[in-house]
């Protein structure tokens, strides 16, 4: 008897998790992993955070807990917190009860739900995602049943932000189309606009009723401040209009293989809300029936607690502020190199991420003589280097930029084809 | 590369050779297209991996002049057709900025299961009883952490990072899954013939299963039996497999309508795909005997089906998991390639946590291999990757021969509880002098017993007893306790004593 799937072909590795894998395997002791982001410490090492760890250590002291299935949507708790972390405090939208909310798995999971009841109850599903935007967004969507297209978002030119070309995009998209921003540090040009940008996105957003869903993965991350990088979503939220919002905790509570995340989709109305929340259960029941306990409980430990919250927000900080030195040492390294070009970019954008414009060509020559692993989009994750390791790195860069290059056109025919 | 002005939807008139490539290729994945078949319903999936290997190949930062709006329209029309025209739904006019997007969303139904202890948690009478949702109870009606899981934690905590795992989960975990349902000493572990990976429970593997059947298989159906647990029936429609059923239960005699069933075998297409539970039938707790499995799994292997496990109660149905595998065993001795969905929830008692695997044997390491990297492909745009520290708890304990022996006794205690409860549960209803034969509870087995009681009659248990279970009558026994087992029959003897039949 042959297998039924005896024609299934061997997929290709995923570009980013692919990158690991290969890390992995490299035996030189020089190697250095700028390819996922995860946050690492000046060692080098994975970091769970002192507050974090002591939320577990209640969670796993406490013998009234036990491990019943959560909720359909999840820890309310967690939810309700949630939704305030994102959103303010005193926000209008929480007070009025106009806020749906369902605890997912991480960023990822909360925007396939989102997607997956967008794609079900939406009338437009066509979403445009930034050009270029993490990987993994297209494949989410896609999958969701929602069809994808996408607006100019970032500049090579001056390595910043396109605001012409992605006003004169989003405006001439359908009336209703759904459109996903970043919410702040994104991945992975770490080009941010500024507020005044953000004002005029907002303006066309709503004058031509296009659905924001809002990608929420590095709040307090990206400036060390979580109201600061909330700045975005609450100027939509503001204006009383809809939007979605996903959030991750995998970043900024270090919490990336629990899957601690929460989908919030903002209503016009108490009602709507409501009903909203009872046909996201219908997205989440067929997929995963309900979400993991774990991870959910330490993250509500944290956001109730007011020392164990504000013990957050210091190591958060902490966090954000390497990452920012990391930036400084890296441009003044290649500075002192004198290496050709402008890269001041690394130091104007903001995040785990630093999209540095080197091509693909490049990032092969650096993995290949200098044992450098990140994605072949010439994204480096910042969380993944240290005082030590700068100086390999710009001595890589450096080298890299004096190879000679073939054509951006002909590396694009190439890939088309597959030489 | 002449700079071109960005056009939304059309191609221009002053096309680079690179875009006469694209439209090219555009053309050749049509001609492929039609040539594969004339259905009108190509799965969506198809077109989607076309778009991927060429979006693959464009890195968004190199190409800034070539705008992805340009790109994407051009292929994505068409594709939006096709779900329309699947999905049977028109677009609705596009409401106006002023008023809410939702409007028209309707409250949806509650869910059937986790509904009822939605309103037996809302109910202030103190003698209420929730023989509803499947999660173990012990004999005071609390809910139970085994101490073999507490011990795991214990060693867990503090000492581990919480980095992501690989897609597929975690390695160590699922090896010692397999072993559970494969045998310890199987060869197919050794041989690496198994494409395994970490699920979110029981749902998520058989979410990820349909997903893959979807993809791989689109032509193809799922069988599903009557009944089944009604969650089964959402995950193949949201992966848009379509459904067939075969009978299953047989209500006059309470038990397996063996002979239907077989025909319904029979007369399927061959090679057609079938969802099989592989111990613990829910929500009836009616298993086919040992040899009608190995019926079973002789007419698969003549008609060339492919069975699918859900094994959600490993251990949980007669105390011993070698015993509850043995349906699955029956198949790999008779040379199958099938399929199996594996949960913690209950038989470790991890229901919160989403610890599962989903595996499906393969000819050789090989297509283990390229069967595995496809299942993350699907994972990937779900969840990225599988939670870690359910996984981490069934490692621990698994691996450790000691904890591993505590855990045995434990499942073995949980398991022998609810036999108790079946026995007192029948033997208190023979005792009020019941006119209907309950011999059905005790034999069935695993949590849930099929007591065969109407919905109306199952209202009236909750509106005068305060006894909630599903409408279809099924009582799940790790609610019953030697505290409220009585109370239980009196209220199952007043709503049945003037029905002929029940």
């Amino acid at each position: 008897m042959d297998s039924v799937f005896a024609a299934v072909v061997q997929a290709p590795e995923d570009p980013i998790l692919g990158v690991t894998v290969a890390y992995n395997k490299d035996p030189n002791p020089i190697k250095l992993n700028l390819g996922v982001g995860a946050y690492r410490t000046e060692e080098g090492k994975p970091l769970v955070l002192n507050v974090v760890r002591k939320a577990e250590q209640l969670l796993v002291n406490d013998r009234s807990r036990v491990k019943e299935y959560l909720p359909i949507l999840g820890l309310a708790e967690f939810n309700k917190l949630s939704a305030k972390l994102i959103l303010g405090d005193d926000s209008p939208a929480i007070q009025e009860n106009r806020v749906a909310t369902a605890q997912c798995l991480s960023g990822t999971g909360s925007l396939r739900v989102g997607a997956e009841f967008l794609a079900k109850h939406y009338h437009q599903r066509t979403i445009y995602i930034p050009l270029p935007s993490w990987g993994n967004h297209l494949k989410v969507f896609t999958m969701a049943g929602l069809s994808v297209n996408a607006y100019r978002y970032y500049d090579p030119a001056t390595r910043g932000l396109n605001i012409q070309g992605l006003l004169e995009d989003l405006g001439a998209a359908p009336s209703g189309a759904i459109v996903l921003l970043h919410a702040c540090a994104h991945n992975p040009t770490g080009v941010d606009p500024a507020p005044e940008q953000w004002e005029q996105i907002r303006q066309l957003i709503r004058s031509k009723a296009l659905l924001p869903f809002f990608d929420c993965a590095y709040q307090g991350f990206a400036s060390g401040s979580l109201d600061a990088d909330a700045l975005a979503v609450r100027m939509f939220v503001a204006d009383g209009g809809e939007c979605l919002i996903a959030q991750s905790y995998a970043k900024n509570m270090g919490l990336y293989g629990e899957r601690v995340g929460a989908l919030s989709i903002v209503c016009k109305g108490a009602d709507v809300a409501s009903r909203v929340e009872s046909q996201l259960k219908l997205v989440i029941r067929p997929m995963y029936s309900n979400p993991p306990i774990h991870g959910a409980s330490i993250a509500a430990t944290i956001l109730k607690n007011s020392d164990m919250y504000n013990e957050w927000k210091i190591e958060l900080k902490a966090m954000a502020d390497r990452i920012i030195s990391m930036r400084k040492q890296l441009y003044d390294a290649l500075s002192a190199r004198g290496t050709a070009g402008d890269w001041s970019h690394i130091i104007k954008q903001i995040g785990m991420f630093t999209f540095t414009g080197l091509n693909s060509d490049q990032v092969a020559f650096m993995t290949k003589e200098y044992h450098i692993y990140m994605t072949s989009d010439g994204r480096i994750s910042m969380a993944g280097l240290s005082s030590k390791t700068v100086p390999h790195l710009a001595d890589a860069i450096h080298a890299a930029v004096t190879l000679p290059v073939r054509s951006k056109f002909e590396i694009y025919v190439a890939s088309i084809f597959g030489f | 590369m002449k700079q071109n002005k960005r056009s939304n939807c059309n191609l221009q008139g002053n096309e680079t050779n690179l875009r006469d490539k694209i439209v090219i290729s555009r053309k050749q994945y049509q001609i492929q297209r039609r040539k594969r078949s004339n259905k009108t319903s190509e799965h969506p999936h198809a077109f989607q991996d076309h778009f991927n290997k060429l979006l693959g190949g464009i890195r968004f930062a190199d190409f800034p002049y070539m705008s992805i709006p340009t790109l994407t329209s051009t292929f994505v029309g068409g594709e939006m057709a096709i779900r329309r025209a699947m999905s049977g739904r028109t677009a609705v006019v596009g409401a106006r900025s002023m008023s809410s997007w939702w409007r028209s969303v309707e409250p949806a139904p509650k869910d059937p299961i986790l509904g009822v202890t939605e309103a037996f948690l809302a109910d202030p009478n103190p003698d209420k009883v929730n023989v509803g949702v499947g999660a173990y109870r012990d004999d005071n009606g609390k809910p139970v952490v085994l101490e073999c899981v507490r011990e795991a934690e214990r060693r867990i905590a503090g000492h581990l990072n919480m980095e992501y795992l690989p897609m597929g989960g975690s390695v160590k975990m699922v090896e010692e899954t397999l072993k559970l349902a494969y045998g310890v000493n199987s060869e197919l572990i050794k041989d690496k013939r198994i494409a395994a990976v970490q699920a979110l429970s029981g749902t998520g593997a058989c979410r990820l299963f349909a997903d893959f059947q979807k993809r791989f298989r689109p032509d193809s159906q799922i069988y599903i039996p009557v009944p089944t647990w009604a969650n089964h029936h959402n995950i193949w429609r949201d992966a848009h497999v379509p459904q067939k059923t075969y009978h299953y239960y047989h209500p006059e005699s309470r038990g397996l309508d063996f002979a239907a069933m077989m025909d319904d075998i029979k007369n399927a297409p061959n090679g057609s795909f079938f969802l099989l539970h592989a111990c613990a039938h829910n929500p009836t707790g009616v298993d086919p005997s040992e040899e009608q499995w190995r019926e079973i799994s002789h007419e698969f292997k003549v008609k060339g089906h492919f069975a699918f496990f859900d094994m959600a109660y490993q251990g949980f149905a007669s105390g011993d998991p070698e015993r509850d595998a043995k349906s699955i065993r029956i198949f790999l001795e008779d040379g199958h390639y099938f399929g199996i969905a594996q949960s913690y929830a209950k038989n470790m008692g991890l229901y919160g946590q989403r610890v599962g695997c989903l595996s499906v044997l393969c000819e050789d390491e090989k297509q283990a291999v390229a069967v595995k990297s496809q299942l993350q492909q699907l994972a990937r745009p779900m969840y990225s990757n599988p939670p870690v520290h359910g996984a981490l708890i069934v490692s621990t304990i698994l691996s450790d021969p000691d904890l591993k022996k505590v855990w045995l006794k434990e499942v073995k205690v949980m398991a022998d509880r609810i036999i108790g409860m079946r026995t007192a549960l029948r033997g208190n209803l023979e005792k009020l002098g019941s006119p209907l034969s309950w011999q059905h509870i005790t034999n069935q087995i695993g949590m849930f017993c099929y007591s065969g009681l109407t919905p109306e009659q199952v209202d009236r248990l909750t509106n005068e007893f305060h006894i909630y279970m599903t409408r279809n009558g099924r009582i799940s026994m790790a609610g019953v306790t030697t505290g409220n087992v009585e109370y239980l029959a009196t209220a199952i003897h007043e709503v049945t004593k003037s029905a002929s039949t029940c």
